[in-house]
Formats: C-alpha cells, structure tokens, sequence
C-alpha cells in the first residue's frame, strides 16, 4: 500500500475571495504578521499497490482531469514516504 | 419537438425547466444522470442546483455523469444544449463551454431578480429575443462568478460568443460582466441567471425567460 497526496490550489492570477475572507478573520481574532492566504484542497489517495511509476502517473491524471480545472487551478502530485 | 431535461442527484430546478418546455410548447423528457444516452431527444436542457452536492467544484461531478457522454456527443454533432447556474457549470467542466465558476467575489448568495441584455440573438436559445434587448429574469447562485483567462475572454467577445451581459451593479464579480456565453457554432449556451423561472406572470418577475424554449422550439420548427 502506498499513499499518494495530491495538493490542488488556485492559480496565482486567479482572486481567492475565501482565502481573503480567512485572512480577514485572522486579522480580527489577533493573530498578526499574515500578509496573505490562498485555500486549496488536499486528496489523500491510497494505491492499493505500490506507488510504481505507472501508478502515479495514473493519479496525475486524475488529478488533471477530476481533481483539478486545468482553467483555474494548479495541482502537485508527490508520494507519501513510509505509510 | 422532444427537450430532454438531465436530473442529477441535487439538481433542484429539473421541474421548473420541464415546465417552461412544456410553456413554450414542447414535450419534456426526462433524463436521469445515470442513463447512457439521451433518448432521442431534440434538444438538451440541464438545470439548476447543487448536482452530486456540488462536491468537489460546482459542476465538476455531473460533468462526467454517465449521461453528459452522450449530451457532449449530440452537442458536438450540432444538438441545441442549454446550461442554466449549475446546468452552466456543468458545460464548462464538461468542456462544451470554456472558462470556469468561481466563488462569488463577495462570498455571499445572490438572489435577485436580474436584469440582462442579449448580447446574440443568434443563438438556438436567443433567436426569439432582439439583439441588445433588455430581459429580467431570477439570478440565485454562491459559485458565479465567471472566469477565463484574457486570451479566452478577448476571443469570446470578438466572436460574438458573449451571450448574454449583467445590466447595472455586476452580483458576482464575473470578468467583463458576462452573465452567459456560447459555443462557437451557436447551439450550446451557459447562463448563471434562470429564465426557466421567468415564464410565468403568477410566480416569476416578468415573462422574459420564455423566448430561450420558444427559440429553440421554433428553430427546430424550420430545421
């Protein structure tokens, strides 16, 4: 068994209102020095193999066809050591 | 005349959509997400809601339903598709349309009667309206805000494939206004705002949604 976590977020050009919105709260419940927050979404997905080559390039490209909109976001693809 | 109307789990607006069919004069079918083709249908009508919970992203789900293979496959073979609020997200995760939903840019539902202007009359869904006319019809949605980059958004406006454009104060941050666009061939189009509510003088705002089934109707009428 492997896992694999793929991190999806906005694009830098795209306005994350609910970053900005978490931001704000931030502010308002003390905590200081934060100069911005973008959310994105993480996916844990477990293989039911190892995480062979094949493998992760498979959950690539569910990452570019389900779990992420190629117009709007960005997505990282890594294995997760020693599960 | 045959207006297919798709029920994903969590569409909400399935009913009104098969009425304003039915208003306009033709006959809803009712086609459920699960099923592997469109029944013969003449045209494709998807609704409004929050279908498969809006899980993931508004649309994203539903864009890969059994039964959007086959609506992809009709719409590019020239079959008039019609996309209202989620029934829009879902034609640009199905990639019929381009550009993407966003949160709207001020976080909070809009619910609102709208006031759009037909920016092409020449759609299968416009033909009944005047170019540059002026229509109210309901706007009800978080995830509205439309979005693509310059590229996309300059090669839209220069190809007339701006549908429709919000009137006044813009409700959800959508870039250059755009409220509804459609496929390069005319016979797919997506809007946020819900004209499916506005077909009735005793439980819309105004009338003015009807012309979408009755273009389609009478295009087909002469098809």
């Amino acid at each position: 068994m492997a896992r694999v976590v793929v991190d999806v977020m906005l694009k830098p050009e795209i306005l994350d209102p609910q970053g900005k919105a978490v931001h704000g709260a931030l502010t308002r419940l003390g905590f200081d020095g934060v100069a911005s927050v973008r959310q994105g979404k993480r996916f844990e997905i477990e293989l039911d193999g190892e995480a062979t080559p094949e493998a992760v390039a498979e959950v690539e490209r569910a990452a570019s066809t389900l779990l992420s909109n190629p117009v709007i976001e960005d997505f990282v693809v890594r294995v997760e050591a020693g599960v | 005349m045959r207006i297919g109307v798709v029920t994903f789990p969590g569409s909400l607006d399935d009913h009104d959509a098969a009425r304003a069919v039915r208003v306009a004069g033709g006959d809803p079918v009712v086609l459920w997400h699960a099923d592997a083709d469109v029944r013969g249908v003449d045209a494709v009508v998807l609704p409004g809601g929050f279908s498969y919970g809006d899980y993931l992203r508004a649309g994203a789900i539903a864009g890969m339903a059994p039964v959007m293979s086959a609506v992809v496959d009709a719409a590019r073979g020239g079959m008039p598709v019609l996309g209202i609020c989620n029934g829009f997200q879902v034609l640009c995760e199905a990639h019929l349309l381009p550009g993407a939903m966003l949160r709207n840019e001020h976080l909070r539902f809009v619910c609102r009667d709208q006031r759009l202007r037909v920016e092409n009359a020449a759609t299968s869904w416009t033909s009944a309206y005047g170019q540059g006319q002026e229509i109210v019809v309901p706007l009800k949605n978080i995830d509205g805000c439309y979005v693509a980059d310059e590229r996309t958004l300059d090669e839209l406006e220069a190809e007339g494939r701006v549908a429709f454009r919000y009137v006044g104060e813009n409700p959800n941050g959508s870039l250059r206004d755009i409220a509804g666009i459609t496929n390069a061939r005319g016979n797919v189009v997506g809007l946020m705002p819900h004209p499916e509510h506005a077909v009735d003088a005793l439980t819309g705002p105004t009338t003015d949604g009807l012309g979408f089934f009755t273009s389609v109707l009478e295009g087909m009428a002469h098809a």
